[in-house]
């Protein structure tokens, strides 16, 4: 197994204000990688500077061997990584299939674009129901569906989901776990955002703990969720 | 608690009612006055819609510049009017003063087509410097320093207008074919076909480059989030670089026909058409497209029929009630004619 993405020593400030402290962590190939901790801890933020959205104040981010901190997140897109940021973020205005349309923006082959849309729809079904539907007028689930969905239009090497299980009713949360592991069966690899930490540690290889912009724990899924430190803090134990 | 909640119901119900009746009766008050004016002179009738129109359609290239701008970050460009005046500046100074042309031959017309593209060019390219030096560094600014930036940038704008062009007016000789031709008893000036002419095509133009192209897809996506764009492969920087161009260029067009049909120049014109287009542009519902294009032409129309009737206030009025209108509308639809409020879940 190879590193596919390395994060090392990551600080990232709002203004003045440090969110990440100094976070490092491994992706490796076929993975699913998950980082957990609570609200306000430095998930989001860390994940959208691996995107590019934001610009890190130090360290470095390096995938597939390139050094891409600092960079635009169009080019960063460009390289395989795609994103199912926070709060779902789908395009309101637009249908479904102009949705899915957008997260292939970057991509040329017809044949390849075609034949990753029928993958999706085939992995939601709700989505090819609603397909000409506008998204702002759908449901949170299906919000959620679509933003997974369109992320992997981009044909990504890596897909980051934030959060996707926020909000969702209990029958959707397993459904979208349940998807991520089908993902992951269809090789691509994954780091997965959660503050629902039961679930993530259940389906995710290894795991890292995020407390205020700092890793304090990491390992195999199964063995952080024995762990007692965890098991209290995040699994309600 | 019952009691309450019903009389806020029969209240609103009496609002609503008392709503129609006013429109029925405003609407009615209307079609009167159209009919009586029809039916006193046909033909007066039909001139007037057409000069209204071509005016319109004037408005409708500086509306865009707006709305695109307004659409795809919320930034109501003050700046945008004086670019209009420019153009118009430029243009007569390219055609009159550089190539000496001050009458109509088949070689002033191609250097009319040659200042067109080069007005639109120029227009485009200045209002993209505008953006990037202007504007981009205060795009996560507060929403008041980048409209406050938008009123600078006006003012030095209407500067260099005032420097160029002089403190007052001036008047041009047109290159453009002067004359009419009728249809039965129609009088129409060659120059307001041409302003069709020369019009339709660049707003169909636009309304495929934004609908059709991968630009265009760019926009829309950058429009509704410009976040979740860049998740996409979008070069957000790049495309608002775009809607600028695309707004400078539709601007720098409608400075050429400006001063060539109307024959005249002056620094303030960006805050007299300005206004109205910016009035069309909130009209039709800012931020859509089409709907700067009704609002424009509706606007124009309005004026027309105003100045242009038999019986009507006449031209002194004509500000004082496409502005009335424009407050009637926006009581019954804040959001314009064609502007939606989109009902976003969470
Ligand atoms: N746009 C922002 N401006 C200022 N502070 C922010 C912003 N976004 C997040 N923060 C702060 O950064 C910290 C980390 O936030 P975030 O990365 O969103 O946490 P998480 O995703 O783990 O809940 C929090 O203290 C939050 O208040
Ligand atoms: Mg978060």
């Amino acid at each position: 197994m190879s590193a596919l993405l390395e994060v090392k020593d990551l600080k990232v400030a709002y203004g003045s204000i440090l969110a990440v402290k100094g976070v490092s962590l491994t992706v490796n190939e076929g993975e699913i990688v998950t980082l957990i901790g609570s609200n306000g801890a430095g998930k989001s933020t860390t994940l959208r500077t691996i995107s590019g959205l934001l610009k890190p104040k130090e360290g470095s981010i390096t995938f597939q061997g390139e050094s891409i901190e600092g960079r635009p997140g169009h080019e960063i897109v460009a390289k395989g990584l795609c994103q199912s940021p926070e709060g779902r973020r789908i395009f309101p205005r637009m249908s479904v299939r102009e949705n899915l349309d957008l997260g292939a923006f970057l991509r040329n082959d017809k044949a390849g674009i075609e034949a990753d849309r029928e993958r999706v729809l085939d992995l939601f079904p709700r989505l090819r129901e609603r397909y000409e539907q506008k998204g702002g007028t759908m449901s949170g689930g299906e919000q959620q569906m679509l933003a997974v969905a369109r992320a992997m239009m981009g044909a990504p090497k890596l897909l980051l989901l934030d959060e996707p299980s926020m909000g969702l009713a209990p029958v959707l949360v397993d459904m979208i776990f349940e998807t991520i592991i089908k993902i992951r069966e269809q090789g691509i690899t994954i780091l997965l955002i959660e503050q629902n930490a039961s679930a993530a540690l259940d389906v995710a290889d290894r795991a890292y703990v995020l407390e205020s912009g700092l890793i304090k724990m990491s390992g195999n899924a199964s063995d952080l969720a024995k762990d007692e430190a965890v098991t209290k803090a995040y699994l309600g134990g | 608690m019952s009691l309450f909640s019903g009389g806020y119901q029969a209240r609103q119900d009496r609002r609503r009612y008392l709503e129609r009746t006013l429109s029925i009766i405003a609407a009615f008050g209307l079609l009167f006055w159209l009919g009586i004016n029809f039916l006193k002179s046909p033909s007066q009738f039909f001139q007037a819609s057409l000069i209204g129109l071509s005016n319109g359609i004037l408005y409708a290239l500086i509306a865009l510049g707006y709305t695109l701008v307004y659409g795809i970050i919320e930034l109501i460009n003050f700046a945008h009017g004086d670019l209009f005046m420019l153009s118009a500046v430029f243009s007569a100074n390219f055609i009159t003063i550089w190539f000496h042309r001050d009458s109509s031959s088949p070689a002033a017309w191609g250097l009319f087509l040659m200042c067109l593209l080069t007005v639109m060019i120029l227009a485009a390219t200045v209002n993209v410097g505008i953006e990037r030096f202007a504007y981009r560094r205060l795009r996560r600014a507060p929403k008041l320093a980048p409209l406050i930036t938008a009123v600078g940038v006006s003012f030095v704008l209407q500067f260099i207008g005032l420097r160029w062009n002089g403190s007052g007016p001036k008047t041009w000789n047109s290159v453009l074919p002067s004359g009419y031709f009728h249809i039965s008893t129609i009088k129409i000036p060659y120059t307001t076909l041409l302003s069709f002419v020369i019009t339709t095509p660049l707003l169909i133009l636009m309304s495929w480059i934004v609908t059709r192209t991968r630009q265009g897809k760019a926009m829309r996506a950058t429009a509704q989030d410009q976040d979740a764009a860049r998740l996409m492969g979008i070069n957000v920087d790049r495309t608002i670089s775009f809607t600028f161009a695309l707004g400078g260029a539709l601007a720098g067009a409608a400075g050429l026909l400006f001063q060539q049909t109307r024959g005249l120049t002056s620094y303030n014109l960006g805050y007299q058409l300005g206004l109205i287009a910016f009035t069309s542009a909130v009209m039709g519902g800012i931020g859509n497209l089409q709907g700067a294009v009704l609002g424009a032409l509706l606007i124009g129309l309005i004026q027309g029929l105003n100045d242009g009737l038999p019986i009507g206030l006449g031209q002194q009025w004509s500000q004082t009630v496409v502005f009335s209108i424009l407050i009637l509308l926006m009581a019954f639809r804040p959001t314009g004619l064609l502007g939606k409020a989109v009902t976003e879940k969470v």
